[in-house]
Order: structure tokens, then C-alpha cells, then sequence
């Protein structure tokens, strides 16, 4: 393949590339007043890689096989990038309402789009490494985007030095493989391992498969993420609990079907008890939680399990299943923390559940909206919830996964209740006052994603699922 | 006539739109908001009689049927047959009443109340409607929601605790059915009821279907030992929500029963038909003498419909014609009678705000005509001969008696139970001296109330004395799923 076709291959992570490049010297030059200008043009950058993503992108491999371009990564980066536009939208009002507009936050969304969109494109460990590394790195910077708040600073420190552990967990996993598959690449390791199963590069597989545990916050791999969560900006959290998460699913689905299709079996026993372990602690340890982002942070938790429930069946119906629940999760998400973004009383967040008192009195469309989101993320049919379940426990149930989806679908009712105090308080609760005036952006977010979850979804499914599941076929399992 | 039943299902959803555009544009108060919803569910009811005029009771078959492509394996697809079709119309009788039952007595957010019960309706007609499984498991389970909020919000003083109750219970019951569901469409590869019904599970499988559905389905009904949410949840449900939860929601237990169970898995269900025997039984006995216990009306009315959905449970299980529109006419007349006594305890809660029995008494004195009405229902709750409930009882008793003798036998002191709580609480309430002052000034039942009990009275009366009314409409559609379940277990068919 030459240079010119490579090229056009990642035509989105180079436009990217491009725009941070000039983006971040112009905004050296022109200084933080070109703020508002340099979020306008980073936006455009995505929708222009999101463009090329749908319609301009060949399939095919790139760099000896380090980089694929096949209709999963377009499929990926297609939200990914309409996700990073949302954030950033998102982003820049909060840092406008702030009064410290700063040009590093556009840019830092760029960067993280461009190494999720490695992410997804993965097709060596090597570039596996560099994707993650590249996005991780960009959300580390972004929760502690307010330096002189201290419980940011510390969402962001322990965000890194943790996410630097599971990097590391990461890295060795990937040397074991290396040293005894003598390749990086996932198509060579699979026919190493199909020609010489041994349990060394299992051991590999298990650090790998760690080192991603950690990454989309599975438990028991979860340490971290109530904790920053809660302390990072509420907008910031939008970001990184949505396409981040996307982005390490689908590579985790990549290198586990890719490199290892015939050690199915051995990853599939871990797999199930990082999702049994998932589910449980997340429906659990939401119980107790007072405040709305950690509650929200142990809802992610089980979501994640759900995932990896769908991804134990091992096939393509089990990545349709990651591919579906993923995206629906990232528009319920979305519209809980820009909700949480947008509403304040007496100048003080509405983060913590008692908070919420009374709000369908106070402000009954963002109460109805927040409703349909939480029934929603309880699986209420025909809330997008309740499809993504669909499909994972149906993939799981196929896959003759019986155990396993019963105690996920036993978890999640036992989740329910927590999202049902949410639903309790803002109706039945007595409101101690106004809210405050909503800025718009996050409002119309939240609006945005209820009106996604109702009616649109039923619509947006008849897209999604077909495409879904055309995408799946590229991971390489039947 | 295709797309009738769509039409049907929707209508209430223009009433939802309508009230919705009140509210927006702040026009209107809520006595329009009010009117629009009963003027809405009165269009539904008109719809629903044109459903069942355009019903062929000779077919067996589904009627009707709208079948148009969704995404997956998923299609959209509704019909009825003689066993769907007069809930649908139950469901939109009893949807006006519901309506003016809560008329004067809700207050607080009157266009939200009315809205989650616009929607409510429109889910309930879905489940009856629903030929696809996933379509039935989303009508289904989607009306947890409304339901929740007019239990939370509009309930009693306890109702949070009554609301998560029924919430939780109900979901967990229903997630055992959503593995069910999946595991359906994955082994058969369809997901169209149908097509189902026509399918033949291993029977070892079936086992497995079967115990998921029932887990769903008895809370559902609900069925002892799984009853303990519906006391609570009726003691804070406002009085309409009383109405539609024991009127209609309970019925969509025995529905799936009769839609999932028996036909799709029929060695199952003669395998656990002695469960069912068994655990009905004890349902009669055992919450009969525990709503003669009870010092609250409205809890003592929650557990002699759990009496009375052990009947139809019964019934069911039977697996012989007679048995099965036994359990039918019973549940539609439950629905009717259920729902009158709701309202009744209803009308002097609004005055009274009370439910307390011991505070009542010699009610006669001063509502000669709520006495009247009350006795009615009283008497056709007892399974009098000349109201609906007498033939429901008789229907499903029979059946059962040609399944097992010795449950029909234990059922039957049911019968006699009822009385024994239904008569005193008749006498506490309305007979004997008024001794509470605050009873003085009570007033009889107004204009409004008349309206409301006149064709409840009608319709148990014409149930009662006509009983082939219904029997005519559900005969062939009963006759074919008992026979295919009689061929599938090998029996002679009793």
C-alpha cells in the first residue's frame, strides 16, 4: 500500500492533527481572547473528521497493519467526534459562565478525539498503546482543568496516577504477549497463539485485559472513578464518562477478538467475573451514595459489566450488543451531567440527591427530562436504556450465558432503586426554592438527550442496530 | 379494518398532546385539562366498542392484525382474538370513571395526574393489543412508570414506601421474563406471538420459560405468597389508581397466563398445574380470613381480589374450556365489580378522608343511595347469582372441579369466606346507629357519583343476567387454545 492510500486511511486523526497544530499557535499568538474563535474552529475540525469518518474513508490497513480502517472504527469515530462536539459546546459555555475562558480546553478535546480515534483503529499493540496513552493523557489535564480548585486537583492527580498504574499493567501485559508471540500485531499474535497456545502469553492476555479493565472503569478495577468523578468539573465528566468509554470498548472487543479468537474460552472465564463483579458493585455501592456524580460513577460501574456481559458471548452478535449499548449509554450519560452542569439553586450545584427536592415544581421539563433519563438507565422499556440491555443480555443468553445475565438482570433491579430515589425526590419531595436561570447550551443538552431517549430512540434504532451490526462483522468472530 | 387497534392504543396520546399544549401555553385551567381527558377516553371507549363491533367471535384467530417491519428481528404487530378483546374494552370503560373518580378529589398537579393516566391507558390497551413479544414486554413493562408517579405522587401517606414497593417488585418479576423473552426469540428465532404459539419448546426448556413468566406473572395477578405489594400499594393509590390497578393492571397477569403460558408452554404447564392448584387454594383460604382481620376498607378490597385472582388462576391451570372462560368472565368481572368498590370506599374517603372502618357507621342514615350501591357490590363481590360475579365464580369453580376435586372443594369455602368478610364490613359501615359526630353532616352521593356507579351497576348487572355475551365472544378463541393444549399434553380434553 502506498504512502498516499495510507493516508487517506487516516484522514480524520490528520485533519485533527492539523487543527490542534494551528489551533494551539494561534492561540499562543492571539492569547486567551481567541478562546471563543478556536472552540468554533476545533468544532468544525471534528465534524470535518466526522464527514470524512462516513464517507471518505476506504477499508483497509494502514502503517504494516498498525492502523484499520474498517466500518467499526468508521462507525466509532462518527460518534466519538459528534460526542467531542457536545463537550465541547458543552465546555466551552461552563468556562464562559466561569469567566476563565482558556484555549487549552478545546484543544485537549481534540487531542483525546484523536487518540480515542487510535483507539478504535488499533490493529498493533503498539498503536493500541499510543491511542490510549494519547487520551488518557488529554482527560487527565482536563479533570484537573480548575488549578486552583483543590478537589479538581485531586481528581486529577489520583485520575493519573492510577490511570498511569493501569497503563503500566497495560504496557506489561502487552511485553508478555510480545515476548511470547513474538509479534505486536493482533493478526500475527492470533495464528502465534493458534500455532502455539501456551500459557504464557495468557498471562499476557490477563494484564491486558486489566490494563483496559481499568481504563472503562470496571470493577474490580474501579478505585478511581467515584472519586473523580466528584471532584472533576461536571462538563469534563460528560466527556470522559461517554466516547473515552466507547473508545476502550470497542478496542477491548478489537484485541480480544483479533488477537486472541481462539483463547475465547480463557478470556471469556475472566471476563465474566469482571462483569458479575461489575454489575454487583455498582448496584450496590449506589445504594449509599448521597451524592449524584458518584452515584452516577457507580452507575457507570455496572454499566460497564452489562458490556462485558455482552462481550463474553464471544461473537459478532456479542460486539453488535457492546456497539449498541455504548451508544445509547453515551446520550443517557450526556444528558445526566449536563443536567447536573445546568441546574444550580442559590448559586450552589445541584449535585447531591437531596438537592433535586421538588424539582418538577421548580422546573417541571428539566424534572420530565431527568425522569425519562433515569427510568431509562434503569432498562424501562422503550427508554434506550432498556435496548442496550436488550441487546447484551440477548447476546449473552444466544451465547448459552445463562448465569450471567440473570445476575445482571437481578442487579439491575436492585439498581433501580437508586435511580428511583432520584425519580422520588424530584416529584414527591417539597422544593425549598427556585433554581437558578439555566444556561442554555447544557439545558438544550439535557432537553436533547430526553427527547432522544423519548420518542426518538424507536426512530434512531431502525439506523442503529443495521449499522451496529454491519460494524460488528468487522472484529472478525462469526 | 386495519390500523383500528393502532388507532385505538393511541387515541389517548392526542388527549396527552392536547393537555401538554394547555400547559405550554398557559391558556386553560385544569377543570379543561380535565374535560379534555374525559373527553379523550371517551373517544378510546367509542373506539374499542368499534373494535369489538368489527370482532368475529366465530374466528379463533387473531383479528384485525397490523404488521409493519421494524429493526432486527422486531416487528410491529397487533391483533386481537375473543381472548384480548373485551379487556381492551374494559380497559376503555373503566379509563372515563377512573377520570371522574378523581375529579374533585385530586387537587395537586392535575394535568401531570391526568397525563400519566392518559398514557397508562394507552399501554394497557398496547399489552392487549400486542402480537409481538417484545412489542408486549415493552407495553408491559413501561407502565411501571406512570404508575409509580400516581402511586408517589398522588398517594397516601405512605405511598413512597408503597410506590417502591410495587416498583421493585414488579421489575424483578419482570426481568426473569425479559431472560425468558430472549431466550425465546433465540431458540425459535421469532419473536412474533403467533408464530410462537405454533412453535414447539423442548420440554425441558419449557420448564425453565415457564418458571420465568410465572415469576413475572404472579406478582403480576398477584398470587400468594407474591401478594404482599398489592395491599400496600392500593391503601396509598389514590382512589382512581385503585380503580385501574385492580380493575385492569391485575388482569394482565392472568392475560399472560392465558397467552404465554398455556398455549407456548403446555407441558410446563400441566407439570406445575398442581403448584398453581395449591398455591390459588391457599390464596382463597388464607386471604380471605386475612381480609376479615383487616380495619382498613380499602386493604380489606386489596385482599379479597387476591381471593378472587386465585380463582382465576385456578381456572386457567384447569386447562378445560369451561375453566378457562370461567377465569376469563371472572376477570372481567372482577374488573368491573373491583372497580365499583374502590370507587365506593372512594366516595367517603373524599368526604371523610378517613378509612378507617371503626369510624364509620349507620352510613344508611344519611346516603340511602350510597348504601344502595354499595350493597350491590357487596353482593356481587359475595358472587351473588344475578351479578357478574356469581358467574365467574360458578365458570371457574366448575372447571376447576374437573382438574381436582380436592381444590375446587378447599376453593369453594371460599365462597362462603367471602361473605364472611364482605358482610360485616357492610354492616360496620353502613348499618346501626350513627354514633360519630363527624358522620352528621356527611351528604349522599352527588350527581357526579351517580353518573360514575350507573354504568358499573349496568355492567354488572347485564354480565350477571347475560352472561353469553361474553362466553359467545370468547368461546372459539378458548376452545382452540384448550384444545391445542390438550392435544400437546396428550390429554382426552375432560
Amino acid at each position: 500500500m502506498s504512502m498516499i492510500d495510507a493516508l487517506q486511511l487516516v484522514m480524520p486523526e490528520t485533519i485533527l492533527s492539523a487543527a490542534v497544530l494551528i489551533l494551539m499557535i494561534l492561540g499562543a499568538f492571539a492569547g486567551q481572547k481567541s478562546s471563543g474563535l478556536i472552540s468554533l474552529l476545533s468544532g468544525i475540525a471534528l465534524a470535518g473528521a466526522a464527514l470524512f469518518a462516513a464517507i471518505g474513508v476506504p477499508v483497509g490497513t494502514a502503517f504494516n497493519g498498525a492502523f484499520i480502517s474498517d466500518a467499526a472504527a468508521s462507525y466509532s469515530k462518527i460518534v466519538i467526534y459528534a460526542m467531542s462536539i457536545i463537550s465541547l459546546i458543552l465546555g466551552n459555555g461552563w468556562l464562559k459562565r466561569l469567566g476563565q475562558r482558556q484555549f487549552e480546553y478545546p484543544l485537549l478535546i481534540l487531542l483525546a478525539a484523536i487518540g480515542m480515534g487510535m483507539m478504535v483503529s488499533a490493529g498493533d499493540l503498539i498503536s493500541l498503546y499510543i491511542g490510549v496513552e494519547l487520551q488518557s493523557l488529554a482527560l487527565y489535564v482536563m479533570a484537573a482543568f480548575r488549578r486552583d480548585d483543590p478537589k479538581a486537583s485531586e481528581a486529577g492527580l489520583k485520575y493519573f496516577v492510577l490511570g498511569a498504574l493501569s497503563s503500566g499493567l497495560l504496557l506489561y501485559g502487552a511485553s508478555l504477549i510480545y515476548g511470547f508471540a513474538g509479534s505486536t500485531h493482533f493478526d500475527a499474535i492470533a495464528a502465534a497463539v493458534a500455532a502455539h497456545p501456551g500459557v504464557g502469553v495468557l498471562f499476557g492476555l490477563v494484564f491486558l485485559i486489566c490494563g483496559l479493565a481499568f481504563k472503562v472503569s470496571a470493577a474490580p478495577f474501579h478505585m478511581w472513578t467515584p472519586d473523580v468523578y466528584e471532584g472533576a468539573p461536571t462538563p469534563v465528566v460528560a466527556f470522559f464518562t461517554g466516547a473515552p468509554k466507547l473508545a476502550a470498548m470497542v478496542l477491548f472487543t478489537r484485541a480480544l477478538y483479533a488477537s486472541f479468537p481462539d483463547s475465547a474460552d480463557q478470556w471469556r472465564q475472566v471476563l465474566i467475573v469482571i462483569a458479575v463483579i461489575s454489575v454487583l458493585v455498582g448496584a450496590f455501592a449506589g445504594l449509599v451514595q448521597s451524592n449524584i456524580k458518584r452515584l452516577l460513577a457507580y452507575s457507570s460501574i455496572a454499566n460497564m459489566g452489562y458490556v462485558l456481559i455482552g462481550l463474553c458471548a464471544g461473537n459478532a452478535e456479542g460486539a453488535q450488543a457492546v456497539i449498541i449499548f455504548m451508544t445509547l449509554y453515551m446520550f443517557d450519560v450526556t444528558g445526566f451531567f449536563a443536567a447536573l452542569t445546568a441546574l444550580s439553586r442559590g448559586g450552589k450545584p445541584m449535585d447531591t440527591i437531596a438537592s433535586m427536592a421538588g424539582l418538577s415544581k421548580s422546573n417541571p421539563m428539566m424534572a420530565v427530562a431527568l425522569t425519562l433519563l433515569a427510568f431509562s438507565a434503569m432498562g424501562i422499556p422503550p427508554l434506550p436504556g432498556f435496548w442496550g440491555k436488550f441487546y447484551v443480555f440477548k447476546a449473552a443468553i444466544d451465547a448459552g450465558q445463562w448465569a450471567v445475565a440473570i445476575a445482571g438482570l437481578v442487579s439491575s433491579v436492585i439498581a433501580a432503586f437508586y435511580y428511583l430515589r432520584l425519580v422520588k425526590v424530584m416529584w414527591l419531595d417539597e422544593t425549598p426554592g427556585p433554581i437558578d436561570p439555566m444556561p442554555m447550551d447544557a439545558r438544550l443538552i439535557t432537553l436533547g438527550s430526553a427527547i432522544f431517549a423519548f420518542p426518538l430512540v424507536m426512530i434512531a434504532l431502525t439506523w442503529i442496530e443495521p449499522f451496529a451490526g454491519y460494524a460488528s462483522k468487522a472484529f472478525g468472530l462469526p | 379494518m386495519t390500523g383500528l387497534l393502532s388507532l385505538t392504543t393511541y387515541s389517548p396520546l392526542i388527549g396527552v398532546a392536547l393537555i401538554l399544549l394547555l400547559k405550554i401555553t398557559g391558556k386553560g385551567n385544569d377543570t379543561a385539562a380535565k374535560w379534555i381527558a374525559f373527553g379523550t377516553t371517551i373517544v378510546t371507549l367509542a373506539l374499542s366498542i368499534g373494535v369489538v363491533a368489527n370482532f368475529h367471535a366465530a374466528d379463533p384467530g387473531f383479528q384485525m392484525v397490523e404488521t409493519h417491519r421494524w429493526f432486527g428481528l422486531l416487528n410491529y404487530r397487533m391483533g386481537v382474538d375473543g381472548i384480548s378483546v373485551l379487556f381492551v374494552l374494559l380497559t376503555a370503560f373503566l379509563l372515563p370513571l377512573c377520570i371522574m373518580g378523581g375529579w374533585s378529589a385530586i387537587k395537586d398537579r392535575v394535568s401531570e395526574y391526568l397525563i400519566a393516566f392518559l398514557v397508562l391507558e394507552a399501554l394497557v390497551i398496547g399489552v392487549f393489543c400486542a402480537l409481538d413479544l417484545v412489542l408486549f414486554y415493552l407495553f408491559f413493562e413501561a407502565q411501571l412508570i406512570p404508575m409509580f408517579l400516581i402511586i408517589g405522587i398522588w398517594g397516601g401517606k405512605n405511598r413512597v414506601y408503597a410506590a417502591f414497593k410495587f416498583f421493585l417488585y414488579t421489575l424483578l418479576g419482570s426481568v426473569l421474563m425479559l431472560a425468558a423473552v430472549l431466550a425465546m426469540i433465540g431458540i425459535s428465532g421469532t419473536a412474533s406471538i403467533p408464530e410462537l404459539m405454533a412453535y414447539r419448546f423442548a420440554p425441558g426448556v419449557q420448564t425453565w420459560l415457564w418458571l420465568a413468566f410465572f415469576a413475572s406473572f404472579a406478582v403480576k395477578m398477584p398470587m400468594w405468597p407474591v401478594h404482599t405489594w398489592l395491599p400496600d400499594a392500593h391503601v396509598e393509590a389514590p382512589t382512581a389508581g385503585s380503580v385501574i390497578l385492580a380493575g385492569i393492571l391485575l388482569k394482565m397477569g392472568g392475560y399472560g397466563f392465558l397467552r404465554f403460558s398455556l398455549p407456548m408452554f403446555p407441558n410446563a404447564s400441566e407439570m406445575f398445574a398442581p403448584l398453581v392448584f395449591g398455591l390459588s387454594a391457599v390464596a382463597v383460604v388464607y386471604t380471605s380470613l386475612v381480609a376479615f382481620r383487616q380495619t382498613d376498607i380499602k386493604k380489606l378490597i386489596a385482599y379479597s381480589s387476591v381471593a378472587h385472582m386465585g380463582l382465576v388462576t385456578m381456572g386457567i391451570f384447569s386447562g378445560n374450556a369451561i375453566g378457562v372462560q370461567g377465569a376469563i368472565f371472572q376477570m372481567l368481572s372482577h374488573g368491573v365489580i373491583s372497580g365499583a368498590l374502590f370507587l365506593i370506599v372512594g366516595v367517603v374517603y373524599d368526604r371523610m378522608h378517613t378509612r378507617e372502618i371503626a369510624f364509620y357507621g349507620g352510613l344508611v342514615n344519611r346516603m340511602p343511595w350510597y348504601a344502595a350501591v354499595f350493597m350491590l357490590f357487596t353482593m356481587a363481590n359475595v358472587g351473588l347469582p344475578g351479578t357478574s360475579g356469581f358467574v365467574g365464580e360458578i365458570l371457574s369453580l366448575t372447571g376447576t372441579y374437573r382438574a381436582s376435586t380436592w381444590t375446587a372443594l378447599i376453593a369453594t369455602s371460599g365462597v362462603i369466606l367471602s361473605a364472611v368478610y364482605a358482610l360485616p364490613l357492610y354492616r360496620r359501615v353502613v348499618f346501626g346507629e350513627m354514633t360519630n359526630p363527624k358522620l352528621m353532616t356527611i351528604t349522599d352521593l352527588d350527581n357526579r357519583e351517580i353518573a360514575i356507579f350507573a354504568p358499573l351497576i349496568i355492567g354488572t348487572l347485564i354480565l350477571g343476567l347475560q352472561p353469553n355475551l361474553v362466553l359467545d365472544a370468547t368461546a372459539a378463541s378458548t376452545d382452540h387454545l384448550v384444545a391445542a393444549y390438550q392435544a400437546a399434553i396428550g390429554g382426552a380434553g375432560r
